[in-house]
């Protein structure tokens, strides 16, 4: 019966209670469309980086991952990746050679990681192909090709089938050259990765380098889903107890700190937005109260206890917030939900964005703990809202009440 | 049998700028059945004495014994349970909830005793027909005239068994003919049930119904007839 009394006296005033609806609603909206942007936006770095740049797990020699040093290569590494390629849940390995070079066009030179890549495995692997804007995968151009990046081509103004060379220290630390032709170029969402990584046949780079048969310093390793990574990288570790085996996480610890961060940050947000919302209904109940003075002494009078009676405001309090905040929820859910499909385009602020590796379309997230998490925030913003009003209405005389007019 | 002793009832209302002397020395007792008006002029202490009386207001002095318990003496929560139990309102603006219907507002007061909610819908029925509204049971207050509103109020009074009623002016807001109707409803409850009623107000074609006549004045009982 309590529940309909309060239920029905939200609606004695339509308008005010409207009002406080609505605020509450935008509010959570606002809330929860912003967490599962957040979110989505970094949950989409975190893909890219493990899909793109870094995969599921790495492997090298210990010392060139320090050093990056040419002579610290994995010696039979080509034979190691096909070992892993037949363990349980990898989906594929890049085995690749890596060295850092002087990129140069007739007009400017910059330095670059070259990548030398078989393109077959590394497809498996990596997505670059995705991303190419022009031209193709280390196809297309019969002798040394080589797959840039559009950041790098507007740096150097190089386009498709322009000649570059690549100028590097070899094995025996001779200085040695050797000339390539664009064949493609790429451009992921992060541009400080593009601008330094340049990829070319690993045959083609071998040569230059004058590293012995099947060496590579690195092998990128994909796993089927990133739950099996730890059981893959206990088999690697078995397969080469040598050598490093890390998983992204290792590699890049901050991607997993971001995340985390991110979703305190965004409760903290929900909060705030929640507090501000609490000062709205404690004015609004401190009003109904005032008016329901009379009411208040009546209910006091014929004998409801006021433990009663400061339930029955708690309840009214709870749900008027919580009218608002289920709306609110769901709305956000919805639009939140429709964002997930269809993008959020932020390219107009992209350049900055990419620059740090974001994507500037972004797909929303919504974490089913979010929506729970925001639940109970609502209600215990309700609880805490009723508990001065409601204090203020048992403190009434009935008396005294009764006699207001 | 005697169901109310009130003993040197004292009530000073001592504000900072003045001190009213409400209830002066009022010593009466009440017997069960009774129908009694309390009157006197506006300001007279009627409203302060009702709610002495009833565990709403606290005395300066004196005692408020019912059923032998000294009303006063129990704790605050003792008290609002007390009234809960034991007294029936009926106010001079009915004072009913708005958002219940005239169904929900009798049966609310059953719902605090803690009644079945079968057992206590019947009982609201019975009642509301015994006042003449079994054609108003799901309206909304206001709905109402008036007269229905309180014969409203009197079924809710009557709803949680107290053992007596009171009703400070319960017609000051009726026309005569409403005036009339509850009254007579009130008198037949008294006579045909045994239900007690010490009822307020400065009306003599009220007082002219009652059995017992309790005149005050300044707070002072100047008169205390029976007929
Ligand atoms: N809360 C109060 N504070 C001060 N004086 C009061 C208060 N309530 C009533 N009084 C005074 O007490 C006297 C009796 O009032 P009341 O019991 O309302 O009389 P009645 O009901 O007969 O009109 C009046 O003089 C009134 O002004
Ligand atoms: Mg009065």
């Amino acid at each position: 019966m309590l529940i309909a009394i309060s239920w029905r006296n939200i609606w004695r005033n339509k308008l005010r209670s409207l009002v406080v609806i609505i605020a509450i609603t935008l509010g959570i909206m606002a809330g929860v469309f912003s967490t599962a942007f957040m979110k989505g936006m970094m949950v989409q770095r975190l893909e890219t980086a493990i899909r793109s740049e870094i995969s599921n797990l790495q492997v090298h020699d210990s010392l060139f991952r320090i050093t990056g040093e040419l002579k610290y290569f994995i010696p039979k590494g080509m034979a190691l990746a096909g070992s892993i390629d037949t363990l349980e849940h990898v989906r594929g390995t890049a085995p690749r050679i890596i060295v850092q070079a002087m990129i140069s066009s007739a007009e400017a030179g910059s330095g670059v990681s070259v990548l030398g890549i078989e393109p077959e495995r590394e497809k498996k692997v990596t997505d670059i192909i995705d991303h190419l804007e022009e031209g193709q995968y280390l196809e297309g151009v019969r002798r040394n090709p080589i797959l840039i990046s559009r950041k790098l081509a507007d740096k150097l103004n190089l386009h498709l089938r322009s000649r570059v060379v690549l100028t590097l220290q070899d094995l025996d630390r001779n200085l040695t050259a050797d000339a390539f032709r664009v064949a493609g170029i790429y451009r992921t969402t992060n541009t400080s990765y593009d601008e330094v990584h340049v990829f070319v046949r690993y045959d083609d780079l071998l040569r230059l380098t004058a590293l012995p048969d099947g060496a590579v310093h690195e092998i990128a390793v994909r796993t089927d889903d990133d739950r099996f990574t730890p059981a893959v990288q206990q088999a690697i570790r078995h397969l080469a107890p040598r050598l490093e085996v890390l998983t992204w996480e290792q590699i890049s610890p901050e991607l997993r700190y971001i995340v985390a961060a991110m979703d305190q940050y965004m409760y903290l947000f929900i909060a705030i937005i929640l507090l501000a919302l609490l000062f709205g209904i404690i004015n609004t109940m401190l009003m109904v109260i005032l008016e329901r003075r009379k009411e208040i002494g009546m209910l006091l009078a014929i004998g409801m206890s006021r433990l009663r009676v400061f339930g029955m405001i708690l309840l009214e309090t709870v749900m008027l917030t919580m009218a608002g905040g289920i709306v609110g929820i769901v709305g956000g859910i919805l639009v939140s939900k429709y964002f997930e499909v269809h993008y959020i385009d932020l390219s107009m602020f992209g350049k900055g964005l990419e620059q740090w590796g974001y994507n500037s379309l972004v797909h929303t997230r919504i974490d089913p703990a979010l929506v729970v998490t925001v639940t109970l925030m609502v209600i215990f913003t309700g609880i805490v809202a009723a508990l001065y009003p409601a204090w203020k209405a048992i403190r009434y005389d009935p008396a005294e009440a009764l006699r207001t007019e | 049998m005697k169901i109310i002793e009130i003993r040197d009832l004292v009530k000073i209302y001592d504000s900072e700028e003045i001190r009213v002397t409400a209830v002066d020395h009022i010593d009466l007792s009440f017997e069960e059945g009774e129908f009694t008006a309390v009157v006197g002029p506006s300001g007279s202490g009627k409203t302060t004495f009702l709610n002495l009386v009833g565990g709403l207001d606290r005395p300066t002095s004196g005692r408020v014994i019912i059923h032998g318990i000294d009303l006063w003496s129990l704790r605050p929560h003792e008290i609002t349970d007390f009234r809960l139990h034991n007294i029936g309102f009926v106010f001079q603006a009915y004072n009913l909830l708005p958002v219940l219907t005239a169904l929900e507002n009798v049966e609310f007061i059953m719902h605090l005793q803690g009644w079945p909610k079968a057992e206590r819908q019947r009982r609201a029925v019975e009642l509301l027909e015994a006042v003449g509204l079994a054609d108003r049971l799901h309206s909304r207050p206001s709905r109402l005239s008036g007269g229905q509103q309180q014969r409203v109020a009197v079924a809710r009074a009557l709803a949680s068994r107290p053992r007596f009623i009171l009703a400070d002016e319960p017609t000051a807001n009726l026309d005569s003919h409403s005036t009339e109707n509850l009254l007579n409803i009130m008198e037949r409850l008294n006579r045909e049930e045994g239900i007690t009623f010490i009822f307020s107000t400065h009306d003599a074609r009220v007082v002219k119904k009652a059995r017992r006549i309790i005149t005050l004045e300044d707070g002072k009982v100047i008169a205390d007839e029976k007929r």
